[in-house]
């Protein structure tokens, strides 16, 4: 067990995997700046993997009825409604409306935030270190997968992942999340949601390639005066090692739901075992610590 | 990031978790942590009164731990989402997952705390009962505190960023465990070790939650507030009032060691499944998800500066 497989960059998880001949690592970039919370993602997503409903209920906070990943949620578009920030510049997506006269829209001074979230199949998986069986695994691809015929239940995956993201279904049991669609990957196809994606907004590919192309992008925005654009989860040194889904937001992280400074637990599992074993070393101690000072008293009566 | 005057910010999104509390059943997970902890120390105390001539004390703790191995077994499996593919947790050994080196430390154990419990009460096989008493204390510690790995071993910040101290917090209460069924089960004139424990697990226990406290920071108010705050506060008088009764009383009567006894083990488990309900309370937060991280981005940017 290497230290630097648990933390840290890694170049290539899915050759440290034991893959021989790994294609390039594949993966999403999501600019939200594009989205326009259409959810095709998730209609997509569920169609092609046979997701079953997750809930029919509103939400009543937004036009987002989803909630946030889960079991049966393996795309979710996040909807935010604020007020524009002040002191910042709008976005310039539509061309100002020049026609004139009564026909321009009003400044309302609110904006809309979208995103589609998704599994970051992160380079160092908390999921699947902690994953009792060896359900969830390595693909070739580099992607963190659950095997549904060997996941138990145990549910300890669920806790583990630092973005929310896996989760036990109810009805079911097992875990379940998105596989960045592993059968079509393994068929040359590109995963359901960003085929179905109108705006390109999800974007799929290998992903140095998607990081040099969120950089350019990202300049792209500061030059036209958007300077709240910022990547997410793209360094290769972050808390889980560099997520294989990764995003452009226009807003702090937490407003989106993902959490601002992530880090894989399994960075601390040295750590924790020493102290466990010291631990269980203190209880053995104690223990005959425990039946040796009686002994050493004995002479003045037993007890 | 973006200099300019401070807006309007929210810091979650409507308010949901960021990250997802783990759907275990609190009866299941926390039985399982206290009844762990009770078969594992006992097994070591059982070892010890063995050496000591305390045949009684030991013959009643080997019962118990098996009892405790068996029942937390049962939670476990109780507890899968698929219960009839237990035998999966044994495809692998795989030491970066806790439940993994879990369910191997128990399927070492298990038979270990069987055979020393039936050799003893049967009289028979003395020699394998001694290597079974012996197997079962040595492997007893390590089930006791693994447990703490395994909340610890995840992204809830009440059990993650206590990940130094709950090791050390579930070894004192595995110990306050054993030593209460030790003075309940066995008679006064064996006690005395048992009360030695008690007055070493009560110290230790406080000492292992207060440091965890102090490195919890703000997460610390998970372990204070609702649920989790009754139970660890009960936990506390009943350890306390275990430990003082044992003391004072446990040498003399019968009755005075067996309720000790009682309000020890019930002070561990109330401290197990206070833990438990801290580590949901902070999941559910997002909050004491978002707070720490933000502080730790702070630091690092603060450290790059310099």
């Amino acid at each position: 067990m290497r230290d630097n497989l648990l933390s840290g960059p890694e170049p290539d998880p899915a050759r440290d995997a034991g893959h021989q001949d790994a294609p390039p690592r594949v993966g999403f970039f999501t600019d939200t700046s594009v989205c326009i919370g259409c959810k095709a993602c998730e209609v997509a997503c569920k169609e092609w993997n046979a997701v079953p409903e997750d809930g029919m209920a509103l939400t009543g906070m937004s036009y987002d009825n989803t909630g946030g990943l889960g079991a049966s949620t393996w795309r979710h578009v996040a909807f935010i409604e604020q007020p524009v920030p002040a002191g910042r510049t709008r976005l310039p997506l539509v061309e100002p409306d020049t026609r004139g006269g009564d026909g321009a829209a009003e400044d309302s001074g609110m904006r809309w935030l979208m995103s589609s979230d998704v599994c970051k199949h992160c380079t160092h998986a908390a999921c699947l270190d902690v994953c009792p069986t060896g359900s969830l695994f390595r693909t070739e691809f580099g992607t963190v997968v659950v095997q549904e015929d060997i996941c138990n239940g145990c549910g300890v995956c669920v806790p583990a992942c630092p973005y929310g993201v896996i989760e036990q279904r109810p009805t079911d049991g097992r875990a379940f999340k998105c596989t960045l669609c592993y059968d079509r990957l393994g068929a040359g196809q590109e995963p359901a949601c960003a085929k179905a994606c109108p705006t390109e907004s999800i974007q799929f590919g290998p992903l140095d390639e998607l990081r040099e192309r969120a950089a350019l992008r990202v300049d792209q925005l500061h030059e036209a005066g958007v300077a709240e654009a910022r990547l997410y989860g793209h360094e290769p040194d972050n808390g889980v090692g560099g997520d294989g889904a990764f995003f452009l937001l226009l807003d702090e992280p937490e407003v989106y739901g993902l959490p601002p400074d992530p880090v894989v637990t399994t960075r601390d599992l040295g750590t924790m075992w020493r102290h466990a074993g010291m631990a269980a070393l203190s209880l053995a101690g104690g223990a005959a610590l425990s039946f040796a000072l009686p002994a050493l008293t004995r002479p003045k009566g037993r007890r | 990031m973006t200099p300019g005057p401070p807006a309007a910010r929210t810091d979650s999104y409507y308010g949901r978790p960021v990250i997802k509390a783990p759907a275990w059943s609190a009866q299941d997970i926390a039985g399982y942590f206290f009844l762990g902890g009770l078969a594992g120390a006992g097994s070591v105390l059982a070892a010890g009164a063995q050496l000591t001539g305390r045949t009684t004390t030991a013959r009643a703790l080997k019962v118990s731990s098996l009892a405790a191995v068996g029942l937390s077994a049962a939670a476990l499996v109780h507890d899968l989402g698929r219960p009839s593919r237990f035998p999966h947790m044994l495809r692998v050994f795989k030491p970066t997952s806790p439940m993994s080196m879990g369910s191997w430390l128990l399927s070492a154990y298990g038979p270990a705390a069987g055979a020393a419990a039936l050799t003893s009460v049967t009289g028979r096989l003395p020699r394998t009962g001694a290597a079974a008493t012996a197997a079962a204390a040595l492997l007893g510690p390590a089930l006791a505190t693994y447990t703490a790995v395994l909340a610890a071993d995840t992204a809830v910040p009440a059990w993650h960023g206590a990940h130094r101290e709950l090791p050390y917090l579930f070894a004192a209460s595995a110990t306050a465990a054993a030593s209460g069924m030790a003075l309940l089960t066995g008679p006064p004139r064996e006690n005395a070790p048992a009360r030695c424990a008690a007055v070493f697990a009560a110290v230790a226990e406080d000492t292992a939650f207060r440091a965890a406290e102090r490195r919890l920071g703000s997460v610390a108010v998970t372990y204070r507030e609702g649920r989790a705050g009754r139970l660890m506060r009960a936990a506390r008088t009943l350890t306390a009032a275990g430990t003082a009764g044992a003391v004072l009383f446990g040498h003399r009567s019968r009755p005075a060691a067996a309720a000790a006894g009682l309000a020890l083990l019930a002070g561990s488990a109330c401290t197990r499944f206070g833990v438990f309900a801290a580590g949901i309370a902070s999941a559910e937060d997002p909050a004491h998800t978002v707070g720490p991280q933000r502080e730790a981005l702070a630091r690092r940017r603060t450290t790059l500066a310099q």
